[in-house]
């Protein structure tokens, strides 16, 4: 039930960004989610995408360094409060959530999360009866 | 004809007892000596020291002998130190001149003839035969390690390429098409060869017939040497050479890898501290200093190589009984003073190179900030990684591991695969931006 995300490694160095950009467009890859988290020297850029495997095959003939990580997908309703239900359920599991970010899609919030441990949080998804997006899913919205 | 068999490519010299070294030695020393007072620039020195050739009576006496320095070739550019008319010289090799003016290098016809012969000497010892394809991905022209190799190699009766350096695609072509069994390149072209083999999904131990690698001409880590073998799937050995000798040839390792043996029926080897010139004992560090005794068109007497090392024996399960010196240390021209202490890019090397997760690539820059001369040590990662805490504790860790081997901290800065500047030639491992203060 995970999907691939792309993890970037870039520089803070003008022209790496759109270095990842420019790859992606040349190789007609849509992107449906992404955060750069960063640091003084350097950040992780963080992307959902179509047909993520194929884009880190673009991205690493263009010479950048990638990453392919399993993350999970979560819809929730947009509302007050279900985001700390969802993190709830796997706090109260000893599930760490390594970083999580999220985006909206017609009216359901999209929690986009790593977590330490899949086969357990897969496991809090169904007793929770949380709503798991599948790649198939998330390419199709 | 040399016998396939045999270990020895020179038996006859390479299996000299330490007496018949000497003994040697010292014949070939006062050869040189009197040679060498055909040339105006040596009588001068000898005079000034107070000495004629009558005066070297025994091996030990070559400490009476002054010493030549990098300085004497630019101060006597360029045919000052010729010992024989031009007329009998067949070919010149110059270094740069980055720092001044550059150097020559005079030979005969019989100084490219033992020249090959040495280099000969070192690639059969470790098991090259005539059967072997050697592909020479070195940078031809001026540096002595394009031709000198391929001399040599043609000597010992392999098939010679000069591919020289650069063009990895087109190398990995020739390495396939050719079933080349030896390559000589400087040790980060073999690391930078290799990243390409693997993008192009090329497996050195399946897709290739290499088994030896001859790496040398840029100081390296025992664990860079330790990375480039698992990397290649073959052993690799540390070649020595230096223009001023000849060029590669000088020394190089033997199949035991425990120390570089050098010649001692060409060099006379002493080790002295840099500083008050003296012998150090065995096993100290200090500076190499090197007197030929088979060159004609000009020998060097005691010429400060400017390499630290130490003498590790001499003797050696292989059978020979040439000095055998430790991996050079750097050059005492290479060491950095920061804050006052001395670091060599040797020993930065040494600790990026025990971390799995960083590449073979690095780059380190010494800057002014405000008042303060800092060191950033730019590394290049193995792998991404989709993972922060992993990088902060590596960043911390290569850190703490530099500051124990320094004694000072640097910048660490983990910087992705591709970033930093690859070099086809020698390998720039520093910059220098520091504000000079008079």
């Amino acid at each position: 039930m995970t999907i691939h995300q792309l993890s970037i490694f870039i520089e803070n160095r003008s022209g790496t960004l759109i270095k990842v950009l420019d790859a992606l467009k040349e190789a007609n890859i849509q992107i449906i989610a992404s955060t750069i988290a960063d640091t003084a020297d350097y950040g992780i850029y963080r992307i959902i995408c179509s047909e993520p495997l194929r884009a880190c095959e673009e991205l690493k003939k263009a010479g950048v360094a990638v990453a392919i990580s399993e993350v999970f997908v979560i819809s929730i309703d947009n509302k007050p409060g279900r985001a700390a239900d969802a993190v709830k359920a796997f706090s109260k599991a000893g599930i760490d959530i390594t970083y999580m970010y999220s985006f909206l899609n017609e009216n359901r919030g999209l929690l986009i999360f790593r977590t330490n441990d899949n086969d357990k949080a897969l496991q809090i998804i169904k007793e929770n009866n949380m709503q798991a997006i599948s790649e198939d899913a998330l390419q199709s919205m | 004809m040399t016998d396939y068999s045999s270990p020895y490519f020179n038996p006859e010299h390479e299996t000299l007892t330490r007496e018949q070294i000497e003994a040697l030695q010292l014949e070939r020393l006062q050869k040189t000596v009197r040679h060498c007072m055909n040339n105006e620039f040596y009588r001068r020195k000898f005079a000034e020291a107070g000495i004629t050739p009558d005066d070297i009576r025994s091996l030990d006496d070559v400490r009476k002998l002054p010493f030549t320095t990098k300085q004497d070739l630019r101060d006597t550019y360029p045919f000052g130190m010729a010992c024989v008319p031009l007329r009998d010289c067949v070919r010149l090799h110059s270094s740069s001149g980055t720092t001044g003016n550059p150097t020559v290098i005079l030979h005969t016809q019989r100084d490219l003839d033992e020249w090959a012969n040495q280099v000969a000497r070192n690639l059969w010892m470790v098991g090259l035969r005539p059967d072997d394809v050697f592909q020479n991905s070195s940078g031809y022209g001026m540096f002595t390690g394009g031709l000198g190799f391929q001399y040599g190699a043609e000597r010992l009766g392999m098939l010679t390429v000069p591919a020289a350096a650069g063009n990895s695609l087109r190398q990995i072509k020739f390495i396939k098409d050719f079933g080349t069994t030896a390559i000589h390149a400087v040790p980060s072209y073999v690391t930078r060869l290799y990243e390409v083999m693997k993008e192009e999904g090329v497996d050195p131990r399946r897709d290739t017939k290499l088994k030896v690698l001859a790496i040398g001409a840029e100081p390296h880590s025992e664990e860079q040497r330790q990375r480039i073998e698992q990397m290649m799937g073959v052993k690799a050995y540390n070649s020595f050479g230096m223009s001023e000798m000849c060029g590669p040839g000088v020394g190089f390792e033997c199949p035991e890898q425990n120390g570089l043996h050098f010649w001692e029926d060409y060099y006379i080897v002493e080790i002295v501290d840099p500083e008050t010139l003296e012998p150090v004992p065995d096993g100290e560090i200090g500076e190499l200093v090197l007197t030929t005794l088979c060159r004609e068109a000009m020998p060097l007497l005691r010429y400060r190589t400017r390499d630290l090392t130490r003498v590790l024996g001499r003797s050696c399960p292989c059978g020979r009984n040439h000095i055998r010196l430790d991996r050079m240390r750097g050059r005492s021209d290479d060491m950095m003073v920061l804050r006052g202490v001395n670091i060599f890019p040797i020993q930065i090397e040494k600790i990026l190179m025990q971390f799995p997760e960083l590449a073979s690539n690095y780059l380190i820059t010494l800057s002014t900030d405000e008042e303060n001369d800092n060191m950033t040590v730019e590394v290049e990662l193995a792998q991404p990684t989709d993972d922060f805490k992993q990088l902060l504790d590596l960043e911390r860790e290569i850190r703490r591991r530099l500051k124990d081997e320094i004694l000072l901290t640097p910048i660490v800065k983990l910087v992705a695969k591709g970033t930093l500047p690859v070099s086809e030639g020698k390998a720039v491992r520093v910059v220098d931006k520091r504000k000079v203060y008079q």
